[in-house]
């Protein structure tokens, strides 16, 4: 899948073996809460990223579930152990079935 | 007979609407303790190992900043599996819930959350050998300066 035009990274292109990396992203989307109601007083229907995924040459790094109360154009910041060089793939799922998902290569010596 | 119950079911019906508009605060901690146990069973936490990054006044409750992180070693044999985090005030109050690999390397997550209003924000952690540790923090939330 290409990278969405919707997410940011901050990755780095290189690491030592092992290094422990930190990984930034952020990704355009509204995360409509459900609790909002329109000018006319009816709710604006929920939609909200529900999960996310980070892999390393598929291997998991890190998931998470996610509800209402994260944030609109969810940043997330977290870290992964540089095993060999590869890909990172981030993917993200919306409620009303909308995949977005980044893929960042990275050299590891 | 019927009058009789017809009164009954009013004030019955009368006392639920003013249980509703006053709820005590702790309704709100056993709703989030509710939520915990259908996220992580029966479990007895422990208060510590849990580091907790969030302000203690938020300004707008849209957008703040919480950080995470656990004491762990992060090794196969004994690593960090899940973080929960739950916002005792909000609508629905578990806000995420992180689950971590020894390939995570560091015990820790950062990310952006709603806060409803002026409320304690709890933060989990699962090892892997199945403890549970706990932090927890108040925050307040003033909206647009009113003092929320």
């Amino acid at each position: 899948m290409a990278n969405s035009e919707r997410v940011k990274v901050r990755i780095p292109a290189k690491a030592g073996k092992d290094e422990t990396i930190e990984i930034r992203t952020q990704v355009i989307h509204d995360m409509e809460s459900g609790q909002r109601k329109d000018s006319a007083g009816r709710t604006i229907p929920r939609r909200i990223i529900t999960k996310f995924t980070c892999t390393w040459n598929a291997e998991p790094i890190i998931s998470a579930d996610w509800h209402q109360a994260v944030s609109a154009n969810p940043f997330s910041s977290f870290f992964a152990v540089a095993t060999e060089s590869g890909r990172i793939q981030l993917t993200w799922w919306d409620e009303a079935g909308e995949v977005l998902s980044y893929g960042h290569d990275i050299v590891v010596d | 007979m019927d009058a009789a119950l017809n009164r009954r079911q009013t004030l019955a019906a009368g006392a639920a609407l003013v249980a509703a508009t006053l709820v005590p605060p702790a309704a709100h901690a056993e709703d989030a303790d509710e939520l915990a146990r259908g996220l992580m069973g029966q479990f007895t936490a422990r208060e510590g190992k849990v580091h907790l990054r969030i302000k203690e006044v938020a300004e707008s409750g849209t957008n703040e900043p919480i950080g995470i992180s656990v004491d762990s070693p992060m090794t196969a044999a004994d690593h960090v599996k899940a973080i929960h985090v739950l916002a005792e005030g909000n609508p629905y109050p578990v806000v995420a819930s992180w689950y971590l690999t020894p390939r995570s390397g560091r015990a820790e997550v950062n990310f952006r959350m709603r806060l409803a209003k002026t409320q304690t924000v709890r933060a989990y952690a699962v090892t892997s050998d199945g403890q549970v540790w706990l932090a927890r923090q108040e925050v307040k939330v003033t909206i647009g300066g009113c003092g929320g």
